[in-house]
């Protein structure tokens, strides 16, 4: 969509280049001198990005005693086996427990956020505009503020340390955010379908479910973005909510959780190697999402913002 | 017909409404009762308290430190990241050799886009492992390995960036600005892209230059999302939990080193809660770290309002 037009706009430009010849001081000069500079900076803050996370990846496959030596320098030789073992060491697990939780908390996070942001919108009914504010308000306190009573009140509901506890917190804390975003957005689809829906005979839920949601989808693909990153890179909630609660309890750490533990066993037995890969395994999914869907990724991330 | 609408309603915000309830909203209610009780945790039994842990808590020199740290955060984090922002920004978009001034992007501004915007969708446990190898204070770091290569440091005396005092928070700063710049240059190309065509060639031809149209166009009519930029920012700043957990030096559990010279807020608190397991005190931590982040939010907004411009 976008190419053919800069393409357009490229050759007038070109042409009045050919005619009015350049200047020193000209605006067309300065452009140049704008241009280089331009690519320059971007060209070495690209650079600042991805060459740590190269040389990152690139340090897995070294040895413990090469890392510790010399920043610089290639592996000696090419092996795969250590993401084996990273994934054996616990990664592995990590990741099971993070997709398990994630499986469910982000579909019933949407699935609740947008009952409740289709109802605040479309319904009149005493309490109304309470309910709503009541919801977004969340959004304006820290995390913190909550914490200490939350880990009494999951003690209390004997969830301390189980999938079920987290995910039921985390569908808890991303409400504000998706009941106001989804709230937006149900406001602006047309009556006139709903309206038929009911005239149809539709009973209120099936219109929500076979018309309104279906329609709402491309609002849901975005808070779905920024639910899925948000709750899979959360460390805060997992920290407080998921330690073993007694010596039989199994570790059921997610993965920002595990690498952080990971890293800080290294000072007992240091094998950097390992915790290298286990980042790097780490990374791998969120690169591919990004890449497939890094339109929808941007924008669901600053359309978030900006709302 | 009505009844059935009104059940309607009640069945659809039953769960959402209940589960916020019970997990959001009465946690934070009790943090402020807990916050004036001794409470430790561990027992059902305390006692009020009063307004004793706030009297400790402005004496005690280590949330204070902290406290003055966030600071710091909230100065440097939104406003360095901000001007590279709107750098590159405007590089991205302006810098071409289009006609139209501010208009044109430059060759790549997509690739530039994708590689800057790539750190967002990492988590900052990731960013902690590898700032932690980045900043290892030998040789094998990237940072003192590249500085050693360039002989601006001895190989024998490299830099500790993460136990100096006076570099820990620098080396947190620019962890968080790598982070954050691809994300806000998103956002501000998206609003420069949104200023219509038109304002900008009426500039070109009333002879201003590429800064002037930069400065006197975009710019303001940016402003709304700086504002925006800069209360994410600042709430950022505010946490800083992981990073500064899993990067320096553990005083007892959660960072903090060396000495105290990197705690925040958000690290004191959760060492009292779970290290020490002072419940009723961590609560009161909590309760003063919401009364700066609204009062950061009213002043922020106060401080930049400006006239709306519609365009």
């Amino acid at each position: 969509m976008s190419a053919p037009i800069k393409e357009t706009a490229a050759v007038p430009a070109q042409r009045s280049a050919a005619k009015v010849p350049v200047r020193p001081g000209d605006r067309r000069s300065e452009g140049v001198v704008l241009n280089a500079f331009s690519h320059g900076f971007l060209a070495l803050w690209a650079l600042l990005i991805v060459l740590p996370l190269l040389w990152l990846v690139l340090s897995s496959f070294k040895t413990d005693a090469q890392i510790g030596g010399s920043a610089f320098g290639w592996p000696h030789h090419w092996s795969l086996d250590v993401f084996g073992r990273a994934w054996h060491k616990g990664i592995g697990d990590y990741f099971l427990n993070t997709v398990i939780v994630l499986v469910f908390s982000v579909p019933l996070t949407m699935l609740f956020g947008s009952m409740a942001a289709y109802v605040l919108a479309r319904y009149r009914f005493p309490g109304n505009r309470f309910l709503y504010y009541f919801f977004v308000a969340g959004a304006m306190f820290p995390v913190f503020l909550a914490l200490v009573p939350l880990f009494f009140m999951v003690k209390r509901l004997d969830m301390l340390n189980t999938y079920q506890g987290l995910i039921l917190v985390y569908i808890a804390y991303s409400m504000p955010f998706t009941v106001f975003f989804m709230h937006a957005f149900f406001r602006t689809l047309p009556t006139a379908v709903f309206e038929a829906a009911v005239l149809d005979g539709a009973s209120h839920t099936r219109t929500f479910f076979q018309v309104m949601l279906p329609m709402a989808k491309p609002g849901l693909i975005s808070v779905g973005i920024f639910n899925t990153l948000g709750q899979w890179n959360q460390f805060i909630l997992p920290t407080v909510l998921m330690q073993p609660q007694s010596g039989s309890d199994p570790e059921r750490y997610v993965l920002t959780q595990g690498l952080i533990q990971l890293q800080q066993q290294q000072g007992y037995a240091s094998d950097l190697p390992v915790l290298f890969a286990g980042v790097t395994i780490a990374m791998i999914p969120m690169l591919v999402v990004y890449l497939s869907f890094q339109r929808q990724v941007q924008a669901g991330l600053t359309s978030a913002t900006l709302k | 017909m009505r009844k059935g609408q009104y059940r309607f309603v009640a069945g659809f915000l039953f769960v959402p409404v209940a589960l916020y309830l019970i997990f959001v909203i009465w946690p934070y209610i009790q943090t402020f009762g807990y916050s004036l009780t001794d409470w430790k945790g561990q027992s059902q039994t305390f006692k009020f308290v009063g307004l004793d842990n706030y009297r400790a808590l402005f004496q005690d020199d280590v949330f204070l430190e902290a406290i003055w740290h966030n600071i710091l955060f909230l100065i440097f984090i939104p406003v360095i990241t901000i001007l590279l922002a709107l750098f590159f920004a405007f590089m991205v978009n302006a810098g071409g050799r289009g006609r139209a001034g501010g208009v044109q992007g430059v060759a790549g501004s997509k690739f530039y886009k994708i590689v800057y915007f790539f750190p967002q969708v990492l988590s900052l446990a990731i960013l902690a492992v590898l700032f932690n190898a980045v900043y290892r204070s030998d040789g094998g770091g990237l940072l003192n390995g590249f500085l050693i290569k360039l002989g601006l440091v001895g190989a024998d005396n490299p830099v500790e960036w993460l136990n100096e005092p006076d570099i820990v928070l620098w080396a947190l700063i620019l962890v968080v600005v790598w982070h954050g710049v691809g994300f806000y240059l998103v956002l501000f190309s998206a609003a420069m892209q949104s200023v219509p065509r038109d304002i900008y060639e009426a500039a070109l031809i009333d002879g201003a230059s590429r800064s002037q149209s930069f400065f006197r166009i975009t710019l303001p009519l940016l402003w709304d999302t700086v504002q925006t930029a800069w209360v994410y920012l600042g709430i950022v700043a505010m946490d800083m939990f992981v990073l500064v957990s899993s990067m320096t030096q553990n005083m007892g559990a959660y960072g903090g080193g060396p000495d105290h010279h990197s705690d925040v807020m958000s690290t004191v608190m959760m060492r009292n809660f779970l290290y020490f397991g002072k419940s009723g005190y961590a609560c009161a931590m909590g309760v003063v770290m919401l009364l700066l982040t609204l009062v950061l939010s009213v002043v922020t907004l106060r401080a930049t309002r400006r006239e709306r411009i519609e365009f």
